[in-house]
């Protein structure tokens, strides 16, 4: 019997023990994670919609992405993401199935199949400096019976094929010192011209062979007044400028190597000039269009460089490219704000004026902010009249395709920017709200449940079943309800964008709740370039003040540098209403969540300066009573890279201003540490993040030992590398390259301990948590990444394992601890190699810090992959011994293994990844991640598996299989049992 | 499994333009790195990749470049920002990275020499293939020596062919439905403990002993069987 037992518990134990601690299913895609595909703010658009091919627009945006768009639906065909640094100048379309496209300042010409975007050549155009890039693809030019585009980049002008990329000729064209504006090429000519401006007051043309690339001429000729801003074309021999001083019009007429001017000053074309004109970079042949403060203007060139102007646009905000329509004729549309309504006004340009072709007003919702780019396409009507839709970019970065109009699509592209997200819970279901829904009748629920049935015996084939098990299991999971879920998966994020606009996202499906484009981030008068930084959790109920709804704070900055003003708005997290706004205040360097709260449970915030001073958030007497109680504990450090130095700061006194303000604070410098700037050089930082709970603080070995882990909220990584190792790579050999890890306490500025690793060399990533932190590096040495793992352990606490000193009362447990004692930690540490190059590391965290930690990695392939904190543990050893194994330690190895189910974004890409957000939920085992960058993805994480549930593929048929042989077989026993007491008897 | 293996090959090479050809004496570190990633299991000329792969990117020094294949397999990368004095050179560079004279060791022995001392890593990103990143060093101390070897385990790569390399399964595979896994779930072991206990644990007993016990519980006013109990249980219904 006992023996029995033994069998089956060990059965029982080796069968429920697997290494993989998260892994899916491939049916279970959808379940609890979701991906959404992004490509970023419109820059420029080719529309391709000839013969009987699917109608699609081609696109690049400022997320370096390259797309085509299917023109009905607005979905993305393909999609592909350059480099960072990659960035695309030009795009257009070759022979009608290359899409071409200029990037790197002129220097990457690739060519991508249309249908399925395969990249079909890739050129490289060299050159000694770098200039305009320009791209210029004939409709029908042939050399030796080839396709040829010209691309001016780097100072060369190339004629390249378009079937292959081969170059033709190339030319260069800087020698002159000349800058490049504009490559004209008329069809069925043989020259081709590139005409600029030398300095700043000479217009040169350069006109070359077209087949050959041989000079012809060169013609440069002296404008006195000098040129500003850029070169706009405004037919084959006809260019203007504005001059120097921003006063007059200088139309430049180019033909045959005779350059002429003509100066019209722009006081007497429009009424009320006052300063600060631009010549729209819209391409309308024959005419222009002349931005000011107040005006849009459509000027005409007639003959002899004479201006005239055709149309005051009135305050329209975009203008389009004009649009050859087939009777010879072009056409263009403006786009205008009226009353909350976009006028669209698409105008037919003729050599006798403009006339409208079609005025459309579009109502879209208030939150999109202004137009900023327009682009026009035409199709033929049924009654062969021309049709017109028109692509539009707006303020917050969506894309609009109307027609008719009407939306026919839209995209929410500003959610490929994101530059901060911060979770909020979700309300309580109210009472009286029943979401409980009946089901319809007994046969549907009987449908239902047989389906159920076969899905969970997996005898499910047909892909309609499977589908209809898919949709079936997202419904009954309820996971897109906007209440709070038992379980805490239910969420809203909050996600803030490049272009100031403030989305919430339900963690459940994705959805977006609502939007708003903040006024507070807008253009206006007193901050000319406003960005958001960061967002903050501001006020989160859950003691008091319960009838207040959570917000978030946002900050924000009125440019690019460190000191310009900053921006504060305060929104409610349910609603997306903006509570309160302040002006820009002063600048915003650092923001400090304190971890105090007033009675309306608004988080106290300190934001630090660029003045070192310390400014309190919310401005309320009860914040401030607070925080001067606790200021002899708040400690804050700042880690200067340029200047390599590490400061540690407290609160000092008010600060002395010419306004008394009570809520700003100068800081003292407590502590420094100043790296010497020849040898080290400050590669990252990490510290722990703040809401991080940790369970326990001691840790029970193998070997019965006690070790109590050094948990500090104070506590930071720091690595510095050499100086040297700011390039790439590749820039510095093994012996002069090193990089040391420190770990320093922030209240005193104590070194607890440094490690140096010879022969490696940043980047450096890193994430700290509970004690232990975990780096990533590269090695130059082994030539491959590695990541270490350092944990820190409290020495002075070790003796407590007498459990008799215990029960006297001896032992120093409960002996204040403070962060000025001298800590006697320990350390322990290990490194292994790593295949992957990463872009970001995140940490796993749950509600209360049980369940054993999974360290996220953002590839450089675009994954995340989930690695157990096991694999990083610095006890691991080559022979574990039994007990240590039995304590889950994994044998050593030199390098960590790579589980292909262990990545969390499966089968997908998180396209230009750039962050990864992990949201404990309220079941302690699970963690919720998201995933942002072009694209977005989240996902549900148990890093020790859901020990606290029960999992959404558990068997129930299995289970009441197992309970109703139970029974079965009680009472066949029972029946035996009964015959043979007879047989007994009967005896 | 051999079949899970995927041959890759991925063909180096490295190419420099060398400041002898330049006209002018500028230090000319511009060079180019041109390599191939092959499916041979897809196509035995290497011409075409797998559907699935059609968006990999090769990605030099984590992310200081990045770009894509060609049709064909083929792909450059150009490290540096380049400052290439001559104009000639240039078209000669580029008529090359096409043509397969590259990959003899002769035009490589003839073409690295001035390349910056260093190393550059390239990596392969393609969904559902694990590529080991390659390592590429150029010797500071002898001039044009150059190296390429597969970081993961090592393996030089003298000849220009990276192999083998894991074809990735992100999914768990869901067993198909059978009886031993149906055993083997703590409810079907339940279920054969209890079977084990019914069946083969009065045959595990000796039958004279059993009896002997018995008959000792007999002695004692009767065995208090199962039956007894049910039925006992029932009356007090």
């Amino acid at each position: 019997m006992n023996m029995a037992i033994r069998v089956y518990l060990l059965l029982f134990i080796v069968l429920s023990y697997s290494y993989t601690a998260f892994s899916l299913y491939e049916d279970q895609v959808g379940l609890m994670d979701w991906h959404q595909q992004y490509i970023g703010k419109v820059k420029h658009a080719v529309f391709h919609t000839h013969k009987a091919a699917r109608k699609r627009v081609v696109v690049s945006t400022e997320e370096n992405v390259i797309s085509s768009l299917d023109l009905r639906h607005g979905d993305i065909f393909w999609r592909h993401v350059l480099a960072p640094t990659d960035v695309i100048d030009q795009i257009d379309i070759a022979l009608g199935k290359y899409v071409i496209t200029l990037s790197s300042g002129g220097s990457i010409l690739r060519a991508w199949n249309l249908p399925d975007g395969q990249m079909v050549w890739e050129s490289t155009l060299l050159g000694p400096n770098a200039s305009k890039p320009l791209l210029l693809v004939p409709a029908n030019f042939k050399v030796d019976r080839e396709n040829v585009m010209f691309i001016y980049g780097n100072g060369f002008i190339h004629a390249i094929s378009s079937i292959d990329g081969e170059f033709i000729w190339k030319k260069e064209l800087a020698s002159e010192g000349i800058n490049i504006q504009q490559l004209i090429y008329t069809d069925g000519s043989d020259t081709i011209s590139a005409v600029g401006f030398v300095g700043t007051h000479r217009f040169g043309a350069y006109i070359l062979d077209v087949k050959s690339g041989e000079l012809l001429k060169y013609k440069s000729m002296e404008f006195t007044d000098g040129f500003s801003g850029d070169l706009s074309l405004v037919t084959d021999d006809t260019a203007v400028a504005i001059d120097s001083i921003g006063t007059s019009l200088v139309t430049i007429q180019f033909h045959d190597g005779l350059i002429s001017f003509h100066q019209t000053l722009l006081s007497h074309l429009i009424q009320d000039f006052r300063r600060a004109a631009v010549i729209s970079p819209s391409n309308i042949p024959g005419a222009f269009i002349l931005e000011t403060d107040n005006s849009v203007t459509l000027i005409k060139v007639i003959s002899r460089g004479e201006l005239k102007v055709v149309e005051e646009l009135g305050h329209a905000t975009a203008v389009s490219d004009a649009l050859f329509l087939p009777g010879g004729q072009q056409a263009f549309a403006l786009v205008q704000h009226r009353d909350g309504k976009i006028l669209l006004t698409v105008k037919l340009d003729s050599d006798d004026g403009t006339s409208n072709l079609l005025e459309e007003t579009i109502h879209l919702d208030n939150q999109r902010g202004k137009v900023q780019k327009v682009f026009i396409n035409t199709y033929v009507r049924v009654d062969r009249s021309n049709g017109f839709r028109v692509l539009i970019v707006m303020e917050d970065d969506s894309l609009f395709l109307l027609q008719q109009g009407e939306i026919v699509w839209s995209r929410e592209d500003g959610l490929a920017s994101i530059v901060d997200v911060k979770p909020v819970v979700l309300p309580v279901e109210k009472d009286g709200v029943s979401v409980a829904k009946v089901e319809n009748n007994l046969f549907e629920w009987l449908k239902g449940h047989l389906l159920k049935l076969k899905g969970t015996l997996m005898i499910a084939t047909t892909p309609d079943d499977v589908a209809a098990i898919q949709k079936m299991r997202l419904l009954s999971s309820g996971k897109s309800k906007m209440t709070r879920d038992r379980n805490g998966f239910r969420k809203l994020l909050i996600v803030l964008t490049r272009a100031g606009k403030l989305f919430a996202l339900h963690t459940g499906d994705g959805r977006i709740v609502w939007s708003r484009l903040l006024r507070t981030l807008r253009k206006s008068e007193t901050c000319q370039s406003p960005r958001g930084i960061s967002l903050h959790q501001w006020q989160d109920p859950h003691h008091h003040a319960l009838d207040q709804n959570p917000s978030v704070l946002i900050v924000g900055r009125c440019g690019d540098s460190l000191d310009s003003a900053g921006l504060l708005s305060i929104v409610d997290a349910y609603t997306g209403e903006e509570r309160n706004h302040m002006e820009p205040v002063h600048s915003i360097v650092h923001i400090i969540p304190l971890s105090f709260t007033d009675s309306l449970e608004q988080r106290l915030h300190l934001l630090l300066d660029a003045n070192r001073r310390a400014h309190l958030y919310p401005r309320t007497a009860e914040a401030l009573d607070i925080f001067q109680r606790e200021s002899g504990n708040i400690y804050w450090y700042s880690a200067e890279t340029e200047e390599g130095t590490l400061r540690g700061h407290s609160v000092h006194k008010n600060c002395v201003l010419e306004e008394a303000d009570n809520f700003c604070f100068d800081s003292r410098d407590l502590w420094s540490i100043v790296f010497p700037s020849e040898s080290e050089k400050i590669a990252a930082t990490a510290t722990r993040s703040l809401n991080e709970v940790v369970h326990t603080q001691a840790k029970v070995t193998e070997d019965q030992e006690v070790m109590y882990k050094y948990v500090s909220k104070n506590l930071l990584f720091l690595a510095t590398v050499a100086p040297k190792d700011v390039g790439p790579i590749g820039s510095v050999t093994p012996d002069e390259s090193y990089l040391i890890a420190y770990l320093i306490d922030t209240v005193t500025g104590r070194i607890l301990h440094r490690v140096t690793h010879h022969g490696s060399v940043g980047p450096v990533h890193a994430v700290f948590s509970e004690n232990w932190v975990v780096y990533h590096y590269f090695n130059l040495r082994a030539h491959r990444y590695e990541m270490s793992v350092i944990e820190i352990y409290d020495q002075a606490r070790a003796e407590n394992k007498d459990v008799l000193k215990l029960v006297l009362g001896t032992h120093n447990l409960t002996s204040p601890i403070t962060a000025f004692s001298r800590p006697e930690v320990s350390t322990k540490s290990q490194s292994y190699f790593f295949a992957h190059s990463l872009k970001t590391m995140a940490v796993t965290l749950t509600a209360k810090g049980i369940t054993s930690k999974q360290v996220l990695l953002g590839t450089i392939g675009d994954q995340v992959l989930a690695l157990d904190k096991r694999f990083l543990d610095p006890r691991r050893t080559v022979n574990p011994t039994q007990a240590e194994k039995e304590e889950g330690i994994i044998p050593l190895t030199d390098s960590l293994s790579i589980i292909p189910q262990s990545y969390v974004t499966h089968t997908l890409k998180v396209e230009g990844l750039r962050g990864i957000v992990t949201v404990p939920a309220k079941l302690e085992s699970t963690t919720l991640v998201f995933v942002y960058g072009t694209d977005l993805f989240f996902t549900r994480l148990a890093p020790s598996r859901t020990y606290d549930s029960l999992t959404e593929d558990f068997s129930y048929a299995l289970l009441l299989i197992t309970i109703g042989a139970l029974v079965i077989a009680i009472f066949i026993t029972w029946v035996w049992s009964e015959k043979k007491e007879l047989q007994e008897k009967w005896r | 499994m051999a079949a899970q293996y995927l041959t890759v090959f991925l063909s180096l090479i490295l190419l420099l333009l060398p400041s002898a050809f330049g006209i002018s004496n500028r230090n000319s570190e511009g060079y180019s790195i041109n390599g191939k990633v092959r499916f041979p299991g897809f196509s035995s000329t290497g011409f075409g990749l797998p559907a699935k792969v059609s968006n990999i990117k090769i990605i030099l020094n984590g992310g200081e470049k990045v770009t894509f294949v060609r049709p064909d397999g083929y792909f450059s990368l150009y490290p540096d920002d380049f400052n290439l004095p001559a104009q000639g050179l240039i078209s000669e560079v580029f008529g090359m990275h096409k043509c397969s004279i590259l990959f003899s060791p002769f035009s490589l022995r003839n073409f690295i020499h001035n390349v910056p001392a260093g190393t550059h890593l390239i990596e392969v990103a393609a969904i559902g293939y694990f590529f080991s990143p390659v390592r590429v060093d150029v010797s500071a101390r002898h001039p044009g020596k150059v190296q390429a070897a597969l970081t993961e385990n090592r393996r030089s790569l003298s000849e220009l062919v990276l192999e083998p390399m894991v074809e990735e399964q992100y999914f768990e595979i869901r067993e198909p439905f059978n009886v031993l896994s149906l055993l083997k779930s703590p409810m079907g072991l339940m279920i054969g403990f209890m079977v084990i206990v019914m069946f083969l644990m009065p045959k595990l007993v000796d039958p004279e002993e059993l009896k002997r016990a018995q008959e000792e519980m007999g002695a004692q006013g009767g065995v208090p069987s199962l039956a007894n109990f049910l039925s006992g249980a029932q009356r007090t219904n």
